[in-house]
C-alpha cells in the first residue's frame, strides 16, 4: 500500500462505482475502497445472509424462503428510466456488455381508493377509469401541446412561455382537473411534491416528455431493471475501472480521512496504514465524524423504506411480475408521495414465487413507518418486513479547497437521473472540465 | 452438416502472476510476452475451439482484471459461468493453496454445474517444480475437477486445456439459468436499440 494514487474512492455506491470507472478510463490512477465485504454500498443488492446480517443481526434466515444466492434484494428502490441520462452512461461505457435488462411490467397509480394502471397505449388509454370522457378530450389537447411543442417555432407555442409561465397556468390553459394534474404531476413528471406546480412549467415540460418517450421505448411502463437487481450496476462500472487498472479492495475499514496542516486532503487510513492520493471522492457514510471536528455533511431530510418480501403478486396489478405504485400526497393527506416499487423472480432476484416490494417515502413525523401505512395496505398479506430509515446527506462544500469530494445520499427519487447528475457534478469538480461521454470500445478481442 | 455453435462463459481464477492472462493471451493470439503486467485492457476475450463433430465452441473468456488480488471479486464475475479454469505455478507450492481456496470459492458461488479446470501453468520452469504432478492430481480427482499442466511461454498444453472443456460441456442443454448466454439470444430489452416509431405510442396517453 506505498503506492501513491491520483484519487482514492470510498464506497462502492453506484455513484462512487460510475465515477472510478470513468476516471480509470480517462487514465487515472483509483484506489477504490469499501468497508464491506460486498459490492454497492447504500445501492447494494443483499442475498439472504446479508439481508439478515444487516436487518436482524441475530437471526438466521429461514430456510423457507429458499437459497441465499437467489437472492439480491435492493437496498434503494429505483428503476432505470428507459431514455434517461443513466441509460446513455451505460450505452456509453458499454458495461451493458456485463449486465441484462427486462422492462418492468407495469406503472400505476393510486387514486380514489384504488390503482390504476398508467395507459401505455391509446387503447388503454380510452379504457383507463382515470379520467371521464371529456377530461380525456382536455388532456389528449395538453399533451399533443407538449408533444408538438418547438422551441423555435412559436406557432407551437399557443401563447405559452415554458420558461415564464408556470406548470398551473398551463394546467389552466387546458382546463384540466385537479385530479389530472396529480395524475400527471405524480404518476408523469414523478414530482414528490406539489412544489413545483407555481414555478415556471419548463422542468415539468421535460420531466413530462422524459416520462412518455421511456414508455414509447419498449411498451408498458418507461422502466427498465438490471436481472439480478441493482447492484450489478455498481458491479459492472467497478469492472470497468477494474479493467482500466482501478485497484479494488473491499472488506476494509477505513479509520480515518488524513488531511495536512492547510486542511486539504492527503490520504486515507485504513488497518493503521496511510495510503496517500492527491484527491479523494466518498459516499457521506466515510465523512460523518471528522478529525478536527469539521462538519462536512448535514442531513438534508430522511427516508424510510420498508423491504418487504410476499409470497404473492400486488392485487389490483393483473399479477404484473413487477411495477411500480405512486400514491400522490393529495390522496393520502400527506405532502410527498409514497412510492411502491415491486420486482420478483422474473427479475433474477428472489426464489420463484416471491415479491419484493419496498415501499417508501420522505419522513414527515416523528412514527416514519406509520406514514407508509397507506403503502404497505395495498401489499395484502406481507410475509417478511424489514424497515429502515435513511438520513439523506449533501456535502457542505464544493470539495475543491480540500480535494475532498463528497457525493449525495440515493434519494427518494424513483429513477437514477438524480445519480448521474451528482456524477457529472462530481466529475467537473475533481477534473475539472465537463463531462463527456465519448464512445469509447471496452474491447472483445477475437 | 449440422454445423452448430454453442457459447459458454468461461472465468479464469487463481491467485495473481501465475499466468492466468498468458494463458489465455497464448490460447486466443498465440503470443507471449515476458513482461506482461497484469490485466488485458479487455471487457473478455473471446475464442472458439471446433470438436471433431464440427460442432464450435466459442468461449466468453473473463479474466479478474485484478479485482482477485485484494479478494475483491464481484459477484457479477461468477454469475451464470459455465466453466472455469483454475490457474496455479508449479513452481509456487503456495499457488495451488490458493487455488484450492478459489476452488471453494466456485463451489460456494457459481452454479453447481459449473465445469471446472485445475490447471498448474509453468511447466517450462519444471526444474525448480515445487508441486507434485501426483499431489495435484489427487486433490483434483477428489473434488472432481479437471487437471492438466500447461505453459502459456511454450504453448504446451493450453489449446488442450479448452478444448478438454469444450467436450465436457453440455452440448444439448442450454446454459443454466436465462442469463446472459448465446450472444444475439438475449431475452431482455436492447439498450442500444433506438426508440422505435417516435411518436407512435406518445402521442396521448389519455
Amino acid at each position: 500500500m506505498d503506492e501513491e494514487y491520483d484519487v482514492i474512492v470510498l464506497g462502492t455506491g453506484l455513484t462512487e462505482c460510475i465515477l472510478s470507472g470513468l476516471l480509470s478510463v480517462e487514465g487515472k490512477k483509483v484506489l477504490h475502497m469499501d468497508r464491506n465485504d460486498y459490492y454497492g454500498g447504500d445501492s447494494a443488492s443483499l442475498n439472504l445472509t446479508q439481508l439478515y446480517r444487516k436487518f436482524r443481526p441475530k437471526q438466521d434466515p429461514p430456510s423457507e424462503l429458499g437459497r441465499d444466492r437467489d437472492y439480491a434484494v435492493d437496498l434503494v428502490p429505483k428503476f432505470i428510466i428507459a431514455s434517461g441520462e443513466l441509460t446513455k452512461m451505460l450505452v456509453h461505457t458499454d458495461v451493458t456488455r456485463y449486465l441484462e435488462f427486462k422492462q418492468i411490467a407495469g406503472s400505476f397509480v393510486f387514486r380514489d381508493g384504488r390503482i390504476s394502471k398508467v395507459p401505455s397505449t391509446e387503447m388503454e388509454a380510452v379504457k383507463s377509469p382515470l379520467m371521464g370522457l371529456f377530461e380525456k378530450r382536455r388532456a389528449k389537447k395538453f399533451f399533443e401541446f407538449l408533444q408538438n411543442w418547438k422551441d423555435e417555432d412559436p406557432t407551437t407555442h399557443q401563447g405559452i412561455d415554458l420558461d415564464k409561465d408556470t406548470m398551473r397556468q398551463v394546467y389552466e390553459k387546458f382546463g384540466l382537473e385537479v385530479g389530472t394534474q396529480d395524475f400527471i404531476g405524480h404518476a408523469m413528471a414523478l414530482y414528490l411534491d406539489d412544489n413545483y406546480i407555481d414555478k415556471p412549467a419548463r422542468p415539468a415540460y421535460d420531466r413530462i416528455i422524459l416520462y412518455t418517450s421511456s414508455m414509447s421505448r419498449y411498451g408498458k411502463s418507461p422502466y427498465i431493471y438490471p436481472l439480478y437487481g441493482l447492484g450489478e450496476l455498481p458491479q459492472s462500472f467497478a469492472r470497468l475501472s477494474a479493467i482500466y487498472g482501478g485497484t479494488y479492495m473491499l472488506d476494509k475499514p477505513i479509520q480515518e480521512v488524513v488531511t495536512g496542516p492547510d486542511g486539504k486532503f492527503v490520504g486515507v487510513t485504513s488497518g493503521g496504514e496511510t495510503v496517500k492520493a492527491k484527491q479523494v471522492i466518498g459516499d457521506p457514510s466515510y465523512f460523518l465524524s471528522q478529525s478536527g471536528g469539521k462538519v462536512r455533511v448535514v442531513e438534508e431530510g430522511k427516508v424510510v423504506r420498508a423491504i418487504c418480501l410476499l409470497k404473492h403478486p400486488i392485487p389490483g396489478t393483473d399479477d404484473a411480475d413487477s411495477a411500480q405504485i405512486i400514491i400522490p400526497q393529495n390522496q393520502v393527506g400527506r405532502k410527498h408521495d409514497i412510492y411502491i416499487a415491486i420486482v420478483s423472480s422474473t427479475h433474477n432476484v428472489c426464489a420463484k414465487d416471491i415479491y419484493v416490494a419496498i415501499v417508501s417515502t420522505i419522513v414527515e413525523t416523528d412514527k416514519p413507518e406509520l406514514e407508509i401505512a397507506p403503502g404497505l395496505r395495498l401489499l395484502g398479506p406481507i410475509h417478511e418486513k424489514f424497515v429502515s430509515i435513511s438520513p439523506v446527506y449533501t456535502p457542505t462544500s464544493s470539495g475543491e479547497s480540500d480535494n475532498i469530494f463528497i457525493t449525495r445520499s440515493y434519494d427518494a427519487t424513483s429513477h437514477f437521473e438524480t445519480v448521474v447528475d451528482d456524477v457529472t457534478d462530481v466529475w467537473k469538480r475533481v477534473v475539472g472540465k465537463d463531462l463527456v461521454l465519448k464512445k469509447r470500445e471496452v474491447e472483445v478481442q477475437e | 452438416m449440422a454445423n452448430k455453435q454453442y457459447q459458454f462463459k468461461l472465468v479464469l481464477l487463481g491467485e495473481s502472476a501465475v499466468g492466468k492472462s498468458s494463458l489465455v493471451l497464448r490460447f486466443v493470439k498465440d503470443q507471449f510476452d515476458d513482461y506482461r503486467e497484469s490485466t488485458i485492457g479487455a471487457a473478455f476475450l473471446t475464442q472458439t475451439v471446433t470438436l471433431e463433430d464440427q460442432t464450435t465452441v466459442k468461449f466468453e473468456i473473463w479474466d479478474t482484471a485484478g479485482q482477485e488480488r485484494y479478494k475483491s471479486l464481484a459477484p457479477m464475475y461468477y454469475r451464470n459461468a459455465n466453466c472455469a479454469v483454475v490457474v496455479y505455478d508449479i513452481t509456487q507450492a503456495s499457488s495451488l493453496d490458493k487455488a484450492r481456496t478459489w476452488i471453494r470459492e466456485l463451489q460456494r458461488q457459481a452454479d453447481p454445474s459449473i465445469i471446472i479446470a485445475l490447471c498448474g501453468n509453468k511447466v517450462d520452469l519444471a526444474a525448480r517444480r515445487q508441486v507434485l504432478q501426483e499431489e495435484a492430481k489427487k486433490y483434483a480427482e477428489e473434488e472432481g475437477l479437471m487437471w492438466m499442466e500447461t505453459s502459456a511461454k511454450t504453448g504446451e498444453g493450453v489449446t488442450e486445456v479448452f478444448t478438454a472443456i469444450a467436450k465436457k460441456l453440455p452440448l444439448t442443454a442450454p446454459p443454466p439459468r436465462s442469463g446472459r448466454n448465446v450472444a444475439g439470444a438475449r431475452t431482455g430489452v436492447d439498450l442500444n436499440k433506438q426508440a422505435s416509431g417516435q411518436g407512435q405510442n406518445e402521442s396521448c396517453n389519455c
